[in-house]
């Protein structure tokens, strides 16, 4: 099968215009004959239900939380970039593009970035309509600041608080569909499969998670919003629900999966104390403006400071390494999230790690202390401060701060077309759940900008298209393909639940997010790929043999529902391995040690490598097809990224 | 594979489901490290008696980073535990001390059934912000966000309400079950700022006749659901909101069924 993007002919401004006139439209009497199924509820799902409901579709909305207000889009605190050009300072819609492209070192399709940026002004309308309480200026004007990767002050915000907002802003809406009986809403209930009829989707297999009753719902098209994957690492800043099943369960129906390997790595987190540790909080990355990162100079002192015998403030000017200043002494300690990420690993791998678990290097603000004073580093980053004492109990006005890299966020993620439309017609993939739009790394406060694009903007004028051309007949759950389906979903709860071993399938995912941590995170090479291949194979063997899974299907099982997401994490990784092991060259987050400058800096090889990789499932346990969308630049020039 | 030095006992809520009558069971937490948050703690009781092949404790969780809202938990008679203004996963453990019993109940209202053992179904909520909860815009139809000007002062208060994680501790906290604090949060974001004008006096007697029919009980002017908030919404807001109920009731109801026909 070849893969066609169907990016529109034409100049780049005009592409989206020009493809909106194209698409088929459904005559608004047609619309109430449609029914749509949207999974997940989050920043995507819920602006899609609710805009779709509001055109006259029927739609069916599903969520595995009590409330779709619980999605973890909420958790999102920076801000949304939208290129309005308020500030007067030279924003356009082509320079949010050019940002983005470049941010995403130039592994992103040029068609699907420029449409982000132009209806990014939408957007942030849309959101003040619904009752959004954005920050304003004195004068009652909406106020922006700035984020990493751009020159201008295109972002805004709503304090530490936009994805909440924004979140609760798409909910209203859907909530307002849902009580004009538009949308229906399944809360608690889990997707565990698509149903496809003649190739494409008809319907999905859900699991109610409060009775257990496994049921089929049919629809004309499947919207999948279910976020990320950044939990196949065990720790990582995502919600503990956020899981690939949909997905993945999408993708061996035959959907491909794009760039599975391009995950982002915040270089700010709060570091990890003891296996105990369920999930790990993100500081905000404005700290290191003022924060001065360092590690001790030598293994003896960290061994010391480890142990707790010497306190960081006893360590002497010549005994600390201020290593980005040192290695990187134009941008210092602002380097971007994936430089600052790979130097602490680095340093933490010579021995040099401080803290309990020796996993941490520190950021400090005694020089930031001294030049300004406590208390103008107070006004500016107290919040952050008081988080940070909350969760470590130590206070980082005295002791400076430990900070690790954590997993934050997956690039990668079904592959779409420029209509969203998956390999799978029918099947439709939005927001984080996609691959499309960030390339190899995604810039601050343009993951919000994307839910809300794909689900208000994008996808209530490509469904129609689709919707048009198949006609409204209607689909219902007699065909013998939801029956068929159902069972693959009963009989696999059922080997899941005959799992009586000796292992949790929470140690299982620990080990899970060890191997992939070690071998497919920050800096990766051919050696350690090919090892972990091994390692997940006989893990997931083991798993099938050794694991446990407590109760029955007929009841809230927390147990069973963790055993299949991680039973689907661990397919998932093997993926991702391969993925990076085909993948030799750096990019993003994402550094091979076998492809770098003479300085060790990332080294793109767009000889070879300019392309999307989109994944075939080809059958259990068998190796997946590789398919190339080769990426066209047109607009910009490729070049290569230097900090030193 | 903890690896602390804190010894506990915990008094845990069991409930196989709503329709069955629950119990407390003891359980020893053992080896807690009081670096863990409360839930991490959970997870590691859970882990054992999994390794027993009992059923762990079912409790609702997700972001665990204090604002999804989806965690709960009664903790020595607390919503969320003793410290003010924390969820229950931002809670840790050096809050306790090592040999102290510690209390789980779910949250306890008749509008909040059991799900099972400590999660309770806050669905109830989700029908009140369903009532009217909301400005009736569809999407592509708005003008420039600076077209509309806000007052500083006003978005930030209106900001203040909107923070609201809609987690139900209000409503455990109360002695009534009354849902007043999370319903005049939002009826106050939305009626403060000017976009929410337009539906003010209908959205706040929607709401609060979904309320009622929800079965929440009334105020009392106790503040046990401002002191509990773990996001510290004011009971200001039920001042505002009862304002404008009364307003809608005596001079705008006629008006109002009107525009609702």
């Amino acid at each position: 099968m070849s893969l066609d993007a169907k990016i529109p002919e034409g100049p780049l401004a005009q592409k989206w215009s020009k493809h909106k006139f194209d698409l088929k439209l459904v005559n608004p009497a047609n619309k109430r004959k449609y029914d749509i199924i949207v999974v997940g509820t989050g920043l995507a799902g819920a602006s899609a239900a609710a805009s779709l409901a509001e055109l006259g579709y029927n739609v069916k909305a599903f969520c595995f939380q009590d409330s779709p207000r619980r999605a973890h889009s909420i958790a999102a605190q920076g801000g949304i970039n939208a290129a309005k050009n308020y500030q007067n300072d030279g924003d356009s819609v082509f320079r949010l593009f050019y940002d983005t492209i470049k941010g995403g070192d130039y592994r992103a399709r040029e068609g699907n970035v420029y449409r982000l940026a132009e209806v990014s002004v939408n957007i942030i309308d849309q959101c003040v309509a619904q009752g959004v309480p954005f920050a304003r200026e004195y004068g009652g004007l909406l106020d922006n600041r700035s984020f990493g990767g751009s020159q201008v002050s295109r972002t805004f915000y709503a304090r530490g608080q936009t994805g909440q907002q924004l979140l609760l802003g798409a909910y209203s809406a859907l909530n307002r569909q849902i009580h004009a009986g538009k949308v229906k809403m399944y809360t608690r209930t889990e997707m565990l499969d698509v149903v496809t009829i003649d190739g494409h989707a008809k319907g999905i297999v859900t699991r109610n998670m409060i009775t257990g009753s496994i049921d089929t719902h049919a629809g004309h098209a499947v919207l999948l919003c279910t976020g990320g994957y950044s939990n196949v690492f065990y720790l990582s800043t995502n919600a503990i629900g956020s899981n690939v099943t949909a997905a993945w369960r999408a993708h061996k129906r035959g959907a491909f999966f794009g760039n599975p390997c391009y995950t982002q790595i915040h270089p700010t987190c709060i570091p990890v104390t003891g296996d105990h540790q369920s999930k790990l909080t993100l500081m905000s990355e404005s700290l290191r403006n003022d924060g001065r990162v360092w590690a001790p100079k030598t293994v003896e002192i960290a061994e010391q400071l480890r142990k707790g015998t010497i306190k960081a403030d006893q360590v002497k000017e010549d005994d600390r390494d201020y290593f980005l200043e040192r290695k990187y002494p134009a941008f210092g300690n602002l380097v971007p999230r994936d430089v600052a990420s790979r130097n602490a690993k680095e340093m933490v791998a010579e021995g040099k790690g401080v803290g309990g678990s020796g996993f941490a290097v520190f950021l400090d603000f005694a020089d930031a202390i001294k030049r300004l004073g406590e208390d103008t580093v107070r006004a500016k980053y107290g919040n952050l401060f008081d988080m940070y004492i909350q969760i470590t109990d130590e206070n980082p006005y005295k002791q400076p701060m430990r900070i690790y890299p954590a997993v934050h966020y997956t690039m990668g993620g079904l592959w779409v077309d420029y209509n969203l439309s998956t390999t799978v017609p029918g099947l439709y993939a939005l927001g984080e759940c996609n691959f499309s739009d960030h390339g190899a790394n995604r810039l601050g406060a343009s993951a919000l900008m994307q839910g809300l694009s794909d689900g208000y903007f994008v996808i209530p004028y490509t469904l129609g298209d689709y919707l048009a051309k198949i006609g409204p007949k209607k689909v219902d759950t007699s065909h013998p393909a939801f029956e068929a389906t159902k069972k693959d979903v009963v009989t696999y709860i059922n080997k899941l639940l005959a799992l009586k071993g000796n292992k949790t399938v929470n140690e299982y995912h620990r080990e899970l997010g060890h191997i992939m941590w070690e071998y497919c995170g920050m800096a990766r090479t051919a050696e350690g790929l090919t090892k972990a291949k091994g390692l997940i194979q006989a893990l997931k063997a083991d798993f099938w043999k050794n694991a446990i899974v407590t109760g029955e299907n007929e009841e809230v099982n927390a147990s069973l529902e963790r055993a299949g997401r991680i039973a689907d994490f661990i397919e998932l990784g093997e993926l991702m391995v391969d993925d990076a092991l085909m993948r030799n060259e750096s990019c993003g987050g994402h550094f091979r040690v076998e492809s770098q400058t003479a300085d060790g800096e990332a080294l793109r090889d767009d000889e070879n490598f300019a392309f999307v990789a989109a994944w075939e499932f080809k059958g259990e346990n068998q190796p997946e097809e590789l398919h190339k969308e080769q990426l066209v630049f047109e607009a910009v020039h490729l070049s290569q990224r230097n900090y030193a | 594979m903890s690896n602390g030095n804190m010894n506990l006992t915990l008094k845990v809520w069991r409930q196989k489901n709503a329709q069955t009558s629950g119990k407390f069971v003891t359980y020893k937490a053992e080896n807690i490290s009081p670096d863990m948050s409360f839930l991490e703690m959970l997870d590691v009781v859970n882990e054992s008696l999994t390794h027993k092949g009992d059923e762990p404790i079912n409790f609702d969780h997700d972001c665990r980073e204090g604002i999804c809202g989806m965690c709960s938990l009664y903790i020595n008679g607390h919503p969320h535990g003793p410290k003010r203004g924390v969820t229950t996963c931002q809670l840790h453990m050096r809050t306790f001390h090592d040999g102290e019993t510690i209390t789980i109940e779910p949250w306890r209202a008749s509008a909040f059934p059991v799900v099972k053992d400590l999660a309770v179904d806050r669905s109830a909520f989700d029908r009140i912000q369903q009532a009217g909860g909301y400005v009736s815009v569809n999407t592509g139809v708005t003008t420039d966000g600076n077209a509309i000007l806000i007052p500083k002062v006003i978005a930030d208060e209106a900001f203040n309400s909107a923070t609201c994680i809609g987690c139900g501790a209000c409503v455990a906290a109360c002695k009534n079950a009354s849902a007043m604090l999370f319903v005049s949060a939002k009826v106050t974001q939305l009626g403060l700022l000017p976009q929410g004008q337009p539906e003010r006096y209908s959205r706040v007697q929607s709401m609060v006749a979904q309320m009622d029919e929800e079965g929440f009980g009334s105020c009392t002017n106790t503040g046990a659901c401002e002191a509990e908030c773990p996001k510290e919404i004011k009971l200001t807001n039920i001042a505002r909101m009862n304002n404008d109920f009364f307003s809608a009731k005596l001079f705008r109801e006629e008006e109002i069924h009107e525009v609702k026909h």
